[in-house]
């Protein structure tokens, strides 16, 4: 089996899955309630969004310098992201923001 | 596809600009100003200006929205309503975009042959580089030899604005900040998710800043975007671990001696020259072999470049955050 052969599908797929997260988060950082929620949404763009556009171009670049450098780059991005994600949702908190929470279900208590 | 990319790129750019404009609250519109210097960044990229997109990335949305925080940090978080003139504002607005835009309509298409900026020296730059220089990156030969005057007066623009914004906020550069114990000066010390995953990456950010810095002559970089990275590095470590721990590694006077070394370093690459017998800047005489001594005298000048912009950078973001302390 040419594994060239195979390459090209598996990058599509990487990449359209990888697009589709990105769509989701866009459509729920802009759709959420409140804040956090909101930031929720966002931060999938940064992380599962990134590896797998990130995996789908590695496939395309194969055993290469490029394919290095892009690995660094997904290594960087899956440090810096979160970290992004949690320092801003941690700022809102200590502002005082609070979590729009669903009113409690009146059989619930 | 790139044309269209690049379409694209430039209407985000336009409605990021209008919300800079709209903006009223100047933490937000400090926030736009990145993300409007990254998409410079990416259509810079696009246009194959590999290297000042790199300059752009790394001093516009790295440094300079440090800068502009810290600035904020000093006023007001909102911006004051002015009612007065608007109506001449948008007049004047007006006469000049259609100015702009009618003479965009002489310019050239983009990757023209026939471009006077193609015609005049654009194509001895690119024919005697590979003989005389001798190194792949044609822009580091023409900005570090060939322009080397230029780069030289912009180095001293860059010194310049240092002394002045040291002159400007700074009252006593000997007190210490550590006097000054404050929240702010602790950093991000009990945050602890930032403040290791920081501690992680400052090395790395330092290290690719000393790639682009050295590795300029072959690929995109050089001393400007090498400054602007090692400072970028230099200020996340300033912000985890507090303003005092980074001037402990890196003090006021080791910061004023980069800026004035810098560009020392610049001029007495060219007073070597002139004391070998060429001219001021040329490197050819500094060895016996013409090629090697541009490839010493361009690894000098772009060292001499990116201290400077280190010290000077590093130095206005201190100004800035002692300043942030005082009051």
């Amino acid at each position: 089996m040419n594994l060239e052969l195979l390459a090209t599908p598996t990058s599509w797929v990487l990449l359209i899955a990888g697009s589709a997260f990105v769509l989701i988060g866009g459509i729920g950082a802009l759709r959420m309630p409140d804040f956090y929620t909101r930031m929720h949404a966002a931060s999938l763009t940064d992380t599962l969004g990134t590896i797998l556009i990130l995996a789908g171009v590695i496939v395309q670049a194969g055993v290469s310098l490029a394919g290095v450098k892009l690995l660094a780059i997904m290594v960087f991005m899956l440090l810096t992201s979160p970290t992004a994600a949690y320092a801003l949702a941690n700022a809102a908190r200590l502002d005082g923001l609070a979590p729009t929470l669903s009113k409690p279900d009146p059989g619930d208590s | 596809m790139i044309t269209l990319f690049g379409v694209f790129l430039l209407c985000l750019l336009l409605i990021t600009a209008i919300a800079i404009v709209r903006e009223q609250n100047l933490f937000a519109a400090v926030m736009l100003t990145s993300i409007f210097s990254l998409q410079m960044a990416a259509i810079f990229f696009i246009l194959d200006a590999a290297d000042v997109a790199l300059t752009e990335a790394a001093v516009g949305a790295g440094v300079a929205t440090v800068l502009l925080l810290g600035a904020l940090a000093l006023t007001t978080n909102h911006e004051q309503e002015v009612k007065r003139h608007k109506a001449m504002a948008v007049v004047v607005a007006a006469f000049t975009s259609l100015l702009i835009i009618f003479a965009t309509v002489d310019m050239p298409r983009l990757g023209d042959p026939m471009a006077p900026a193609h015609q005049h020296v654009a194509p001895w730059y690119l024919a005697e580089t590979p003989k005389q220089v001798g190194i792949p990156n044609v822009v580091t030969a023409i900005l570090a030899s060939f322009r080397g005057y230029d780069t030289l007066g912009e180095l001293f623009v860059i010194f310049t604005a240092g002394v002045g914004v040291l002159f400007l906020l700074t009252n006593s550069p000997s007190s210490s900040p550590s006097r000054l114990p404050s929240a702010d000066a602790q950093g991000l010390r009990h945050h602890l998710v930032p403040r290791v995953v920081g501690r992680l990456l400052v090395p790395f950010i330092v290290l690719f800043g000393l790639y682009v810095q050295f590795h300029g002559d072959f690929g995109p970089g050089g001393g400007f975007q090498a400054g602007a990275l090692i400072c970028a590095g230099l200020i996340l470590y300033a912000l985890i671990e507090g303003e005092s721990a980074a001037l402990l590694v890196v003090p006021r006077s080791l910061l004023l001696a980069l800026i004035s070394g810098g560009a020392l370093l610049y001029l007495a690459v060219g007073l070597a020259g002139l004391l070998r017998g060429g001219n001021f800047l040329d490197y050819s005489v500094l060895l016996s072999d013409p090629v090697a001594g541009q490839h010493l005298g361009i690894l000098l000048v772009e060292l001499g470049v990116g201290l400077t912009v280190t010290g000077v950078l590093l130095t206005i973001f201190h100004a800035f955050a002692a300043r942030e302390q005082r009051s």
